[in-house]
This record gives C-alpha cells, sequence and structure tokens, in this order.
C-alpha cells in the first residue's frame, strides 16, 4: 500500500514507460531461466569482481514532465541572434510537412540503416534521390548517401586521392588544402593526413606548384570568405602531374554556378545542411560525397543502387558493400561506417519540395540580396574585397573599426564573423529579408543617417558570378523533383515511402550490438525547439549558455557512468570515436617519447571498424586470436603483446565481447596489455549491458567511447545520426581534440576529429534527457532487464537452434548468437533464408553474419516487452519447423517457404501460383500478422546485378512504369 | 563436390594454374569451390601487361557481393595476358572458372617454382572434400 507521502510523488513513473517488461513478466521470465530475484540472476551473469558495488552517483529519475521543464529552462538560457557567419552552416526553412512528417516522425527515426533492402525501399528511394540532387548540382555521377559532416567529408576526398594517386617512387605523398577552405576543415583534414604520414601544406591554388609528389588538392568554391574562383587552371596543373582535385562546395551555390565536374574536379565534398535542415548548433547534417565514374570503388560510406529483385523488379539496395570496412577491415580506404541518413533524408525531401525552379529561386533571391548589401556597404564607404561571389561578402575595415561594427551588429541581435583582425564577413541565407538587410545596413553605418533606402538599391542589383562561372547545365530534370509541388502531393509522398519501411512503430528491430531501444517522445520533443536547433555552432560562448550547461551535466554524467574523468563530445560517430580515442593514445605514447608504439592488437572476433580506424589513426594492427568460447585467447595475447612488447601502442577490445559475453578475463587483459606499455581502447557498442553494473575504467581500459545512438537513445534515423563521444583516463585528457574556431583549451590536443566543435550538438539533449529520466535506478534496472531479455530469448530458442557462446552459468550477456549454419547441409537453407523469411512474420531480421558467418545475432534491449520476445520466439520456432519439413522432404529444397521469402504482396494475389506450398502460409505465417504486418515492398533483392551494373541516381520514369505493371 | 581436374595444380589460397601450348607459359585462375564459397563475383581487378609478379605477390583482388579476396600469383614471373572478358562479365568466373573465367597468363620465371604447388589431391585434401 502506498504511504500518504509517496503518493505525493508524480503519478508517473518513465521507468516504466521505457522498460518493456512489466514487473509479473520480468519474474516470469526469471522463473524460466531458473531465478528468483533479478539480482540473484545478474550477479551469475557479471563476473562479481568487476562490479562496480555501489549505485551510480546520478540523481533518481524524475518525470517526463520534470525533465521537460529542465530543458525548457537550459533552452531559454540559449540566445537566438540572427547568423551571418557563414562558414558551411546557414539558417534554412525546414518545410513544416517534412519536419512534421519526417523529424518528428517515428516511423522515418526510429528504422535500422537499410541492410534488408525488402523493408527499406522507402528510405532507399528517399536517399536514391539525395544522390541524384548531389550528382545533378555538382555534375559528377557517383554520389554517396552521405558523411558526416563537409570537413570528415573533405579528409575522406583525401583518403580517397591517397588511395589511387601514384607518387612517384621515394618521393612523400604531399596534399594541398587551399586557405581558402573554411577552417574547421582545415583542421580536420590536417589531422587525418599526419595521422596517415601524408604531408599537407596549405597555399594559394592559384600560384602553387604542382610537382611531382603532389598528390591531390582541396579547394573551397566558393571560398570560406566568398570569393568565386576560377580553378581550371588548377585542375589541368594538377591533372598534369596525376594529382586529384576535390571541390569542397555549396549545393544552393550550385544551382547557379558552373559545377565542378564541368570545370575539372574530381571529388566534390560539401554539406547539405542549408537543404531544409536546421544548424543545430554543428549538427547533425548529411555531407555529400560526388566523384567521377572511375573512382567508384573508393567511394567511402554507403552508396543505394538500382538493382532487381527475384521476380525481376526494379529493387533499390546498398551497392558496392564489399568497399565498406565490415568487409575490408585493415584494407579499408575508409572506417566510416554509417550515413546521415535522416538528414539526407530530410535534405532531399527539401529538393523534393522545392524541384529545381524553386531551388534556383532561393539562391537567387540569397544572391541578389547579398549583391545589394554589397552596394549598399560601398555606398557607405567599406570595401568588398572579392567582386565576384554568391552570398558571403568580405568587408575590410580598419582594425580600430571591427571591433564597433561586431558590437553594432551584436547589437542588433545579429551575428557577423571576424575573418581576422581587418576583415568581416556576411553570409546572407534563405532566411534573409530586406528588413534584416536594412539592419545590417545601419550596423555598419554606425549609427549615422543612411544616405539612401536600401529598398531603392535594388534596381541596380545585377549578379556578382562571373559569365564564365554561370551554371548553363540543367539539373533535377527527373520527374520526382517535378510532381510533388502542393503539399497534398508532398504529404502523401513522404507517407507512402515511409510505409515501405519497417521501423520500431511495428515490431521490435533485434539486431546485434545494435541496441534498437526506446527512442521515447519526451527525448525528442526538445529538438523542435528553435533555442536547441537554431544556433550556428560558432556563435559566440555566451549566446549558447543553455546549450554549454547541457553538455557539462552530460559530460559528468557519462564520466560517472564509465568511471572516467574526462569527456569529449566532439565525435559524431562510433568510428570516429575510436579514431579520435586512438588518436589521444597516439598523442599520449608521443608526449613519452614513444612515437614507435604503434602496433595495435585487435582481436579476429572484433567489428571491421577497428582495424580500419586503427589504420586511419597510423597504427599497424596485429590480430589476436579467439578461443573456441568466442574470447580473447590468453595465450596468444600473451604471446603478441611480448613480440611486440617495444612498439606496442594498444589493444582494441569490446566488453561484453563481440560474442555476446561478459569475458571473465577482462582484467587479466587489461593488465596483459599494460604490463607490455600498451593502452586499452574499449569499444563501446555493447555498453548497454555495463551501464550500473560496472565501468570501463574500472575493468582497465584506458578509454573508451560511447554511442549514444545505442545505448543513450539517439534514434537510428534509418541509418544515421550517431554520436561516439570518448571518455578518457586522467592521463589521456590532455590529448583530446580541439577546435580551431571554438577553443576548448585542451593542453595537447591530437586534432581536430570533427566540423563542430560538439559534434552533433543538436540530439545531445536526447541522451541528456534519458539518462535524467531514468536516473541512477531506473538505468541499471534496464541494463538487468536488457540482459534478463536476451537470456530469456536464448533460453526459448535453446530446444529450436544451437545458442553460440555463453558464459559460466550458460548465460548470455546482452545479445545471443543463434547458430543456422547446420541448416545448409540439413535442408539447403542459408542465414539469408531465414533472415528473409522473418520478413514475412512481420519482424526486422536481426544481425546476419556478425560475428560468426552464417548465423544470427539477437539484442532485444530492455524496451522490450515479454510479449513481444514471446511472438519473436514464436516466429523463430515456426521457420525451424519449416526448415524440418525441408529436411523431411515435404518440402522442396531450393522451391520453399524460405528460399522463396520474402514473400510480396503482389506475389501472393497473383492469379498464378505454382509453388508447393499455399498462399496462406506464405503471407500469413502466424496468426498476427493477419492483424498486422509491413509488407515487403520488392522480392528478394539480387545483390550481384546491382553490383555489377552500378547505377546509383534515379532511373528513367520507364523502369518506375515497369514496376507496377 | 566442386570440379578438380587433375591436370591442373593449386595453391592453398585456391588459386590454379594451368599449362598451356607455351612451355614457359601459364594460365592462372581460382578454382571452382573457390568461387563458390565467394559465390556471384562481381568484379575482378587484374594487374597491366607487362607486371612483374614475385611468387605469391597479390596480384588482383576478387570482389563477390558480400566478400572480397586477394588474389595470389602461384609461380613468380611477367604477367602476358589479361583476361579483358572479366571486365564486362565477371561471372565468367562463376560459369566456367577453368576456361573462359581464367584471369592472367604468366611467362614463368623460375620453373623450380612448380614444385611448390599442390596437386589435385592435395587441393582435395587441403579443402576438405
Amino acid at each position: 500500500m502506498p504511504t500518504a507521502r509517496a503518493s505525493l510523488f508524480p503519478a508517473d513513473r518513465f521507468v516504466t514507460r521505457h522498460i518493456g517488461p512489466s514487473p509479473d513478466e520480468t519474474q516470469a521470465m526469471l522463473a524460466t531461466l531458473g531465478y528468483d530475484a533479478l539480482d540473484r540472476f545478474i550477479d551469475d551473469v557479471v563476473p562479481p569482481d568487476i562490479r562496480l558495488g555501489r549505485p551510480l552517483a546520478l540523481p533518481p529519475g524524475r518525470s517526463e514532465r520534470e525533465v521537460l521543464q529542465a530543458l525548457r529552462g537550459l533552452a531559454a538560457q540559449n540566445q537566438l541572434f540572427r547568423s551571418y557567419i557563414g562558414m558551411g552552416y546557414y539558417h534554412s526553412f525546414t518545410p513544416q510537412v517534412i519536419q512534421r512528417n519526417i523529424v518528428e516522425n517515428p516511423g522515418w527515426y526510429t528504422a535500422y540503416t537499410p541492410y534488408q533492402p525488402e523493408i527499406a525501399q522507402g528510405r532507399l528511394e528517399a536517399l536514391l534521390n539525395f544522390q541524384t540532387v548531389v550528382a545533378d548540382l555538382t555534375a559528377l555521377p557517383i554520389a554517396n548517401a552521405s558523411l558526416l559532416d563537409e570537413a570528415t567529408a573533405a579528409a575522406e576526398a583525401m583518403h580517397l586521392t591517397e588511395a589511387v594517386a601514384r607518387p612517384p617512387a621515394g618521393a612523400a605523398p604531399l596534399f594541398m588544402i587551399a586557405e581558402g577552405c573554411h577552417p574547421q576543415t582545415i583542421a580536420v583534414v590536417r589531422t587525418r593526413a599526419e595521422a596517415r604520414g601524408v604531408q599537407t601544406v596549405v597555399a594559394d591554388p592559384a600560384s602553387f606548384e604542382f610537382r611531382p609528389g603532389v598528390i591531390g588538392a582541396l579547394v573551397q568554391y566558393p571560398t570560406t570568405d566568398g570569393r568565386i574562383e576560377d580553378y581550371q587552371e588548377v585542375c589541368r596543373k594538377a591533372h598534369a602531374v596525376g594529382a586529384l582535385v576535390t571541390a569542397a562546395t555549396d549545393l544552393l551555390a550550385l544551382t547557379l554556378l558552373k559545377p565542378p565536374g564541368e570545370w575539372g574536379a574530381d571529388i566534390a565534398v560539401g554539406n547539405s545542411q542549408r537543404f531544409g535542415v536546421p544548424m543545430g548548433y554543428g549538427g547533425p547534417h548529411a555531407a555529400f560525397f560526388a566523384t567521377r565514374e572511375e573512382h567508384k570503388r573508393h567511394v567511402p560510406g554507403r552508396i543505394i543502387g538500382v538493382s532487381r529483385d527475384a521476380a525481376g523488379r526494379p529493387a533499390l539496395r546498398m551497392a558496392l558493400q564489399t568497399r565498406e570496412q565490415h568487409i575490408r577491415r585493415e584494407k579499408a580506404t575508409s572506417n566510416i561506417c554509417t550515413a546521415q541518413v535522416l538528414l539526407a533524408v530530410m535534405a532531399s525531401m527539401y529538393a523534393v519540395y522545392h524541384g529545381p525552379e524553386g531551388l534556383r529561386r532561393i539562391a537567387q533571391r540569397v544572391h541578389t540580396l547579398t549583391v545589394l548589401l554589397a552596394s549598399a556597404l560601398t555606398r557607405l564607404g567599406y570595401r568588398v574585397v572579392h567582386s565576384h561571389f554568391f552570398d558571403t561578402l568580405c568587408i575590410e575595415v580598419e582594425s580600430w573599426t571591427l571591433p564597433r561594427l561586431v558590437d553594432a551588429a551584436r547589437a542588433r541581435r545579429m551575428n557577423l564573423r571576424t575573418i581576422s583582425p581587418t576583415r568581416i564577413g556576411i553570409s546572407l541565407d534563405e532566411g534573409t529579408t530586406l528588413g534584416d538587410l536594412a539592419d545590417l545596413v545601419a550596423a555598419f553605418s554606425l549609427n549615422e543617417v543612411l544616405p539612401f533606402m536600401v529598398e531603392d538599391l535594388g534596381a541596380k542589383a545585377d549578379t556578382a558570378i562571373p559569365e564564365a562561372l554561370r551554371r548553363a547545365s540543367r539539373y533535377l530534370t527527373h520527374p520526382v523533383f517535378h510532381r510533388y509541388r502542393s503539399e497534398t502531393e508532398m504529404l502523401r509522398y513522404i507517407k507512402r515511402l515511409e510505409a515501405r519501411d519497417l521501423s520500431l512503430t511495428t515490431s521490435m528491430i533485434p539486431l546485434g550490438s545494435c541496441t534498437m531501444k526506446l527512442n521515447a517522445t519526451t527525448e525528442m520533443v526538445p529538438l523542435s525547439w528553435r533555442e536547441f536547433n537554431r544556433l550556428h555552432p560558432f556563435a559566440p560562448r555566451e549566446q549558447a549558455t543553455g546549450y554549454r550547461t547541457l553538455f557539462r551535466q552530460l559530460e559528468d554524467m557519462l564520466a560517472e557512468i564509465t568511471g572516467f574523468p574526462r569527456v569529449s563530445l566532439q565525435p559524431n560517430a562510433g568510428s570516429q570515436g575510436e579514431f579520435t580515442g586512438l588518436l589521444v593514445i597516439r598523442a599520449y605514447h608521443r608526449s613519452r617519447g614513444d612515437g614507435h608504439r604503434t602496433t595495435c592488437l585487435i582481436p579476429t572476433s572484433a567489428h571491421g571498424t577497428n582495424p580500419a580506424s586503427a589504420v586511419m589513426a597510423g597504427l599497424r594492427v596485429v590480430p589476436v586470436h579467439t578461443d573456441a568460447g568466442g574470447n580473447i585467447d590468453l595465450e596468444d595475447l600473451r604471446a603478441k603483446a611480448t613480440q611486440h612488447q617495444d612498439t606496442l601502442a594498444a589493444l582494441m577490445v569490446t566488453y561484453p565481447s563481440t560474442a555476446g559475453v561478459f569475458e571473465a578475463s577482462i582484467r587479466q587483459i587489461c593488465e596483459i596489455v599494460h604490463a607490455h606499455g600498451g593502452q586499452v581502447y574499449m569499444d563501446g557498442a555493447n555498453m548497454n549491458a555495463q551501464v550500473g553494473l560496472c565501468r570501463p575504467a574500472d575493468v582497465g581500459a584506458d578509454v573508451c567511447h560511447l554511442n549514444l545512438h545505442k545505448t543513450f537513445c539517439i534514434p537510428h534515423g534509418g541509418g544515421g545520426p550517431g554520436m561516439g563521444p570518448i571518455c578518457v583516463a586522467a592521463h589521456l585528457a590532455p590529448f583530446l581534440p580541439d577546435h580551431p574556431v571554438v577553443p576548448l583549451r585542451q593542453e595537447q590536443p591530437c586534432g581536430t576529429v570533427a566540423a563542430a566543435p560538439w559534434g552533433s550538438a543538436w540530439i545531445l539533449p536526447i541522451s541528456w534527457a534519458y539518462i535524467a529520466l531514468m536516473g541512477r535506478e531506473g538505468l541499471v534496472e534496464a541494463t538487468k532487464v536488457a540482459i534478463l531479455n536476451a537470456n530469456y530469448l536464448a533460453r526459448r530458442l535453446a530446444p529450436h537452434y544451437g545458442v553460440l557462446y555463453t558464459g559460466p552459468h550458460g548465460l548470455v550477456a546482452h545479445e545471443c548468437i543463434i547458430d543456422t549454419r547446420p541448416f545448409k547441409q540439413s535442408a539447403g537453407i542459408e542465414v539469408e533464408d531465414i533472415a528473409k523469411r522473418i520478413i514475412d512474420y512481420g519482424f526486422h531480421p536481426p544481425t546476419v553474419s556478425f560475428p560468426v558467418p552464417g548465423t544470427l545475432m539477437v539484442e532485444p534491449t530492455e524496451s522490450e516487452s515479454k510479449e513481444e520476445l514471446d511472438r519473436f520466439c514464436d516466429a523463430l520456432i515456426a521457420i525451424r519447423e519449416e526448415i524440418r519439413e525441408i529436411e523431411q522432404g515435404t518440402q522442396a529444397r531450393g522451391n520453399n517457404l524460405l528460399t522463396n521469402a520474402p514473400h510480396t504482396l503482389a506475389d501472393v494475389i497473383a492469379d498464378a501460383w505454382d509453388r508447393p506450398y499455399s498462399r496462406e502460409r506464405a503471407a500469413f505465417p502466424a496468426p498476427w500478422t493477419r492483424a498486422h504486418k509491413v509488407w515487403p515492398a520488392v522480392g528478394r533483392v539480387d545483390g550481384a546485378s546491382g553490383d555489377r551494373n552500378l547505377v546509383c541516381v534515379c532511373p528513367p520514369m520507364a523502369a518506375y512504369a515497369l514496376a507496377a505493371d | 563436390m566442386s570440379k578438380i581436374p587433375s591436370d591442373l595444380l593449386y595453391t592453398e589460397e585456391h588459386e590454379y594454374v594451368k599449362r598451356t601450348d607455351d612451355d614457359a607459359i601459364v594460365q592462372i585462375g581460382i578454382t571452382d569451390f573457390a568461387q563458390g564459397e565467394l559465390g556471384d563475383v562481381v568484379y575482378v581487378d587484374l594487374p597491366k601487361v607487362g607486371a612483374s609478379l614475385g611468387r605469391m605477390d597479390a596480384f588482383g583482388t576478387i570482389e563477390a557481393v558480400k566478400a572480397v579476396s586477394e588474389l595470389y600469383c602461384p609461380l613468380a614471373g611477367t604477367v602476358t595476358e589479361v583476361n579483358a572478358a572479366l571486365e564486362k562479365d565477371p561471372a565468367l568466373v562463376n560459369r566456367d572458372p577453368y576456361g573462359a573465367g581464367w584471369m592472367i597468363k604468366l611467362r614463368v620465371k623460375n620453373p623450380a617454382d612448380f614444385d611448390t604447388l599442390l596437386g589435385s589431391e592435395e587441393y582435395k585434401q587441403h579443402i576438405g572434400e
């Protein structure tokens, strides 16, 4: 019975909303496993010597109303000034139909990376549109499905250059960075080049001498201070010595400017943020990457390609996956795993909504306003430095005038850019009005009476784009950019695509190591507040007090959860966290005169991103074997650590292990590495099994990254965004990354790893809210239930499938591996067939063939109820019986429910049906599928045909017409 | 069971060596077993004619939908010809690995290298068939 006092606490607790199983269900699951109490069960799973042994030092959980109130308070401390800072970030209006139906819609934001194309055709189509926008506007035919930010996209271009350029033997490779690039881009490219042993030089491209050994050049178009430069001659000189030219550019400008592909650039990169995505104090945004046909096998990240399904219908899928780190490991050109799918979808929809004429109108308007402003400032006696510009002016002033001008603007709640002590930058955007122009001119008049009206300058406005660089070629001619102009049509297009995809709004997505838990609405709501989404990342510090407080508090929370004293929120993804952590380790070794420590031990079971990150950080990978139990082979580790003790830099280890087990020897593993002079990097992919039970620092690690999009509830966005902050021990703290524009005051920074100082700041309130809502008890409760759910699932499936790898008491951690390999022999069934058949049951398949080829890895998370787990188990058990029918000969090998899966609606209602099983079994294999399920939009997608003939832009409409037949 | 012709020589890395009419020149490709394991081949990256290769040097890469593998040159020598047909139709490797799906022809530098190769029975044992 509640006491009178307890009844006065908030009536609703968030913890019970986040955690799926009810107390009764929890008890029932424990009983299945032979336990009567959750804590006793956990004691048998987590080795006692690594247990935290006390509650986390965090406040108790708060109600949703209280947390929203607290976030309102933080938001109110952010001040919204009009931003004229530019530098790759501009105000842009998100069409409200996109805001409400994509950004605020879990149907879009809770989907996973489109590994299963049959239930992802919606976002794959949106991404194909994105690639088409990029390919058309840059005039380079091969575009990818987005990268993390403009600066890292430029660094990826440098890596591609490094992979394909053939400098003469003996010549140290040199990469030229034009001085007109954004400072954050220069810093990131230099950090990445330095790690790989590529020399860089910052120079004026026009006078730079392209000599043999120069592998490539990066130019900005238009430059960071607004100048439109003609780089044709630069390209000619670069190509003469075999160097590639990368253009960092701006999609809106390219609607008016001659595109890079037409003046000789080999690669184009940039930020698509100003296509309807808010600045969000730095991100997330979708960066783009496009190149020529001959480099398609070196393109970083994901490429969506057109292929066919089993019935010959056009179908989309992620193409050329063998380029990627999870296959190529240390031989990969890039470590990038993810894209910024949600943001790329937004940008592509912005282009669909406005179409080429609309985009051109927006660009033309921004340009005309800029021309007007130039003319007004000239009349006031200021020198506009560049005569050719798109949306950015560089104004030369006396050094004593500059602060007065910046202050005058700030008094009018406007932020200008200080380019140098005598130069001011002003970037206009979609949000700029004539009234804003008048305010700007007023600030520059320093309160003198204006001798003219701003509006009157209009008559003289012409263009400041040189004739030779005006765009003549057409773009976005595909019908998709012309059909959805009315809001009714646009809404239906968005909804049509959404309906093709499976997200958490229909069923669990039990992907191993991906932690597809609840993304609570309360956690997402603050993203829609302008105080969080409108800030420019380089706005003055004092205007972002709310954000700064939130960062500090979030850092403290993550520090307590990991046991490390210091945190960097800069890395934008798990892969970037790995790279950053390794850079920090290298910087630490160097600071001690141990620059020769470059050997990185990595278990063979590790995710492919680990070795790819190590190579990017300039380390040499030495694999360590895993034993039959999926654990690190201690003998081999000891042998390798001894063999390489003079050069040992680090061990990368995932905990709980990639096999989903709490390795009892983790402390010993860390001790062995330390004893031989190495540092321990802990991959935080499986942190959801640790929170509140044990901590990476206590276990013996020196640095770890956290996937905030896994453990801390940032939604997967259909394949991005993510966030991968790193947490470090005190001795590594001086080496955390810094930022060239917004100094973070690190002592001996390892460099800069992302374009924005705090990565994707806009989505950090999600993780803050999650931790605040759950509190110390809720967080550890979630961890326990996540482990319970995985074990319950494993136990229910054990009579039907082999479950690989368990710890001491036959228990797994927060995920389990289901062995489907025997069916290849017994029934001619591959793991893929089972995965596709799961789709017929209305579920998203688990992770396929990782970490063990031919198996399924399932991570249910704490958010799924027992009822949902049972439904999923029922599906897998039923599929096992379907396999048995093949084994017993009642179903044909090679032509059965599994090999023909998934079954589309078109398949099962076709007049002709010649399969050796009923339509009903094909489409409605379980009772719940009659009530509701997501139908696969296409049948099994043929990977080979799409890879042999890569098409990565929208195909002609004839192809779609065929699909409708 | 994959095809393992008895008149060819093999490596543990699943390349085969086939003698040609010219005693000094051999044809090299991957085995039927290897193509079966890889699955649908989508791309083969081959060296240029004239390239000089050491024994077990990587001479190219082969990409399937889900896997990628290095190709190792079983013998030291100089590339005299590459199979240009694979550029248009990489699936030839799947359909006819020992015939139209060949990869390179090589002028053998050191005939003693032949002794390092496996016979068909040894290869059969190696792959456990």
